[in-house]
């Protein structure tokens, strides 16, 4: 009795095996890295820039090894840490600023057999890694107010257009179009007009006497659509923004209804990521200057788009900005009638009056759309006391994106077309939206944890796993002799398992999720003490030794479930409602109960059953 | 085998182990639980829970220096640099500090749109400069946090909500599994921990910030584990012993499991000190409240969910296999 048949104890092997290799990975420490990528992800990165920064980096003296060229980056490793940020200055200086984006990165020393299986380390939260966490939070009331407040100069044009008179409309509590009228009649047309005009409003009838109202106002889920696409507006912006910061794995997500959350691992320097992130208006609309146009009035500028810039080099604009990106709330591709791609472009109110002032008089001229990049280039600047800073210089290059001819008076709303193709206007609306935040955005979080502090959690995070697992070890040992060292066995096998499946997912690991990872190993060994146990009361009611390992595994099995459902239960609980470290703890707590079964029953059931399992045994060491 | 032992018309041993009465002691178990109840509430009354950052909403920034420095000192030169109000205390070692700056800063950062030049500048640089100035050693920054007072208030809410949630959901498993007295043991034994976790945080005025919440939540865990083992030995003695108070088979049931609750829990308690004494500053508060859950929890689990059975009257017949009920049905005509 107590055998195993094969299956099961390859089944076990194979799962074990299967462990110690996909938590393998973590055993390889990563190499400290430079990596070199293009501005734009259109751009091709090969030997001959990897021979540049190499040049580079031999005349300044800095030790590297291994570059590598993947897809779109160019990859060198370094001897230490320290040697990092000067390798990126050094690279950044002798590639050029404007091309290339160098960043500091972290290269995987796992071994290529281990990553064609797809094995890899698990990912360092913020407070392992160092770098800066921010919250946004986007001002999603402000895009409706605007929105509202566009729709009051509409509804004011269409009103006029059908002869229905109105004494005044407002917008009212930011969210709600009110129109007034003298006498029902007036009061019906309007009606009539807006339902047909604007079919997305929900339009009630209000007042009585010569002040009869209409009211109307943008149904709930217009609303939400609104917010969204605020929110997903923004997220796209943060995202290019971020790029150019040319940090090696941040993380630009969405969080719940109109938040954001940035993060930006390595990055110390908070004020410079922030600039980056805030900014705005990186769009000018011009027109485009008359032959006749002073000098001093016009500005030439050169096509961003390499195919129009061979074929027409650049054109010459006015120096008067009629309006910036900050007023574009939408860029869309849509099609004309014959089916011709187009990019619909969206104003707010403000920004629809300027564009119609501009435009109104000038049909037939041609306007043209400037794309701004910013490009942060690190200064040497020495102060009064001689100390050498260094700070980062701003210069902007503009470039057009768009030169159309205009075909009449331009309001709120217009349309770009005569473009070649659907792709390229894809990616005309997508500079055109890259350009703006939808709404404002917040700081409400901001966090920033210090490479040091990093490394000193990594530190204390592993020493306590270490002692607390080292005591439990050998307080088991001494309790339950012979199972003990099967239980600690189990418990050995559970923490490679909960690495290998927190690598295998992808999860961050956190210093709570250290955490975790302790309380886990604590209470990983309550089913082992809840078997043993079992088995001793048997011993004690006098059992034979093999009987009662069987009655012991089988009486204690379903309380072992019980008990760690619930606290699964809660895990996931914890998970679904908390955030940040909340979330990391609570991720190793219930992979932790899920391996820890497993190893706790069958390992340890597998482990007895070869010691003592089909033989003849008088007493068990237990 | 000798499977009972009776003295004086009580058990005193069966199948070959003692048994304490654990329950003879019940009233005076339930009489300490509610003073340390009523004694929680005070403190949560009178005190309140000295909400951490995480919730509260603020600045604070940590910074380590190569030279120990005066506290006094370096609150000066921050007063000096315009932070009025800003309060520095050691964080850890001598060598590292915790400085909190007043509200002001935190609204500034906070609710100035990001395109503002005020919110785009990095608090914890303009900190680590002013200290740089004033100090012979190099001063090093370690962590800035900025959280704005809406994101506290909504975690306050969340962390409430996901309690209460947590609770109702175990209840709801526990009445399914076992049957509603236990469940309402179990939830009482737990609610009984939760409240004297927050009673002792609030008494000793320490941070709860969100790792100690999640610590609260994870006791949660760990007490219904220690309830649900006992539970389940209860009910099965329930089933299994035949002549038998209700009184002595929880006698029985809690001296089978004891070794076992003492066990895990001393295995917990060892690992807790792990984090405790070497996990750093930033999990003290979070392996505390695991320590005192752990304790408290284990004293439940004995005392508060079976005094709880006893005093609903569980007997036999709430347990038996529920399989007898839906058979009897399906006789019914």
């Amino acid at each position: 009795m107590n055998r195993y048949p094969i299956w099961k104890y390859l089944l076990i092997l194979i799962v074990v095996a299967l462990g110690f290799l996909y938590a393998a990975p973590n055993l390889y420490k990563p190499d400290p890295a430079v990596q070199i990528s293009g501005q734009s992800s259109a751009m091709e990165i090969g030997e001959s820039v990897l021979e540049e920064a190499q040049e580079a980096l031999d005349e300044a003296g800095i030790e590297y090894f291994g570059g590598e060229v993947g897809e779109k980056a160019v990859l060198l490793r370094l001897d230490s840490v320290e040697d990092q940020l000067p390798a990126k200055r050094v690279i950044q200086e002798s590639l050029g600023h404007s091309d290339y984006v160098v960043a500091l990165n972290l290269a995987s020393t796992t071994p290529e057999w281990l990553a064609d299986l797809g094995a890899s380390p698990m990912k360092l939260g913020l407070d392992l890694a160092g770098g800066v966490h921010f919250l946004m939070e986007v001002d999603t009331a402000t895009i409706v107010r605007t929105n509202m407040e566009g729709y009051v100069q509409d509804v004011k044009a269409k009103l006029r257009a059908a002869d229905a008179r109105y004494r005044s409309v407002q917008l009212e509590d930011d969210r709600e179009i009110v129109a007034r009228f003298r006498t029902g009649e007036l009061r019906n047309k309007a009606v009539s007009t807006m339902r047909k005009e604007f079919p997305e409003l929900q339009i009630t009838e209000a007042g009585r006497g010569d002040n009869l109202e209409v009211r109307a106002t943008l149904s709930e889920q217009e609303v939400k659509q609104l917010e969204d696409y605020a929110v997903t507006q923004n997220l796209t912006t943060l995202r290019n923004r971020v790029n150019e910061l040319g940090v090696a794995e941040p993380i630009v997500q969405r969080q719940g209804r109109n938040r954001i959350v940035v993060e930006l691992p390595g990055v110390q320097d908070t004020a410079e990521a922030k600039r980056i992130i805030g900014k705005t208006a990186n769009l000018e609309y011009r027109m485009e200057a008359r032959p006749d146009t002073l000098v001093t009035n016009k500005e030439y500028f050169e096509y961003r788009n390499e195919q129009q810039r061979q074929a027409y080099g650049g054109a010459w604009l006015e120096r008067k900005v009629i309006i910036k990106g900050d007023r574009v709330t939408n860029a869309r591709v849509g099609y004309d009638e014959s089916g011709l791609p187009q990019v619909n472009i969206t104003l707010d109110a403000r920004g629809g009056e300027l564009m119609h002032r501009a435009t109104w008089k000038n049909v037939g001229r041609r306007m043209g759309t400037l794309f701004i990049e910013s490009r942060f280039e690190p200064e040497t600047v020495v102060d009064d006391q001689g100390n050498e800073t260094v700070v980062q210089k701003r210069t902007d290059v503009k470039k057009i994106i768009s030169l159309a001819t205009v075909q009449s008076a331009l309001g709120r709303q217009f349309r770009i077309t005569g473009l070649d193709s659907a792709a390229e206007a894809q990616e005309l609306a997508l500079l055109l939206r890259a350009g703006a935040l939808a709404a404002p955005m917040y700081f409400v979080e901001e966090r920033v944890i210090g490479p040091s502090l990093g490394a000193d959690n990594i530190q204390v995070g592993v020493k306590s796993v270490q002692i607390g697992l080292l005591a439990v070890l050998v307080f088991m040992l001494l309790f339950y002799r012979v199972f003990g060292l099967a239980a600690n066995i189990a418990l050995a096998v559970n923490l490679v398992l909960l690495v290998a499946v927190m690598s295998i997912l992808g999860a961050t690991l956190t210093l709570p999720g250290i955490a975790g990872i302790v309380l886990t190993v604590g209470m990983a060994v309550d089913a082992n003490v809840l078997i043993f146990s079992r088995i001793r009361e048997e011993l004690r009611n006098g059992m034979p030794p093999q009987t009662a390992i069987s009655a012991g595994f089988d009486n204690a099995y379903s309380t072992i479930v019980d008990a760690n459902i619930t606290t699964l239960i809660v895990a996931v609980i914890l998970y679904a409602i908390g955030s940040g470290p909340v979330q990391g703890f609570a991720v190793t707590l219930s992979i932790g109960i899920l391996t820890s079964m497993f190893s706790a029953i069958m390992g340890t059931r597998a482990l007895i059953n070869l010691f003592y399992g089909g033989r003849r045994v008088q007493k068990l060491w237990i | 085998m000798s499977e009972t032992k009776v003295e004086d018309g009580k058990i005193t041993e069966y199948m070959g182990k003692r048994v304490f009465s654990f329950m003879r002691w019940r009233k005076l178990a339930a009489a300490l639980s509610i003073l340390a109840i009523v004694a929680s509430i005070a403190a949560l009354a009178m005190n309140g829970l000295k909400f951490g950052l995480d919730f509260t909403g603020g600045t604070q920034v940590e910074v380590g220096y190569e030279i120990a420095p005066q506290i006094e000192e370096v609150r000066g030169q921050l007063v000096d640099a315009g932070y009025e109000g800003a309060t520095v205390v050691r964080f850890g070692s001598d060598n590292e500090l915790l400085i909190k700056l007043p509200p002001e800063v935190t609204e500034k950062q906070t609710q100035t749109s990001a395109r503002d030049e005020d919110a785009t500048q990095s608090i914890g640089d303009k900190v680590v400069t002013v200290l740089r100035q004033n100090s012979d050693g190099d001063v090093d920054l370690r962590r800035v946090e900025v959280v704005g007072p809406q994101i506290g208030e909504e975690l306050r809410d969340d962390g409430g909500l996901g309690m209460l949630f947590a609770l109702a959901v175990v209840m709801g498993y526990v009445a399914l599994r076992f049957q509603y007295k236990f469940s309402i043991g179990a939830v009482a034994a737990l609610i009984h921990d939760v409240i004297l976790v927050l009673g002792f945080f609030a008494l000793l005025q320490l941070d709860f910030d969100l790792t100690v919440l999640a610590a609260v939540l994870a006791v949660i865990g760990y007490s219904l584990n220690d309830t649900i083992v006992v539970a389940d030995r209860i009910r099965e003695n329930f089933r299994k012993v035949r002549k038998a108070e209700s009184e002595e088979i929880i006698d029985i049931s809690l001296s089978q499991t004891l070794g076992r609750t003492l066990m895990t829990s001393l295995t917990t308690l060892l690992v807790l000190f792990a984090l405790q004494f070497f996990g750093g500053e930033l999990i003290h508060n979070f392996s505390l409240a695991l320590v005192v859950g752990v304790l408290v929890g284990t004293y439940s689990s004995i005392y508060v969910s079976a005094n709880i059975l006893m005093a609903l009257g569980i007997t036999k017949e709430d347990l038996m296999p529920p399989v007898k009920e839906g058979a009897e049905l399906e006789e019914m005509p």
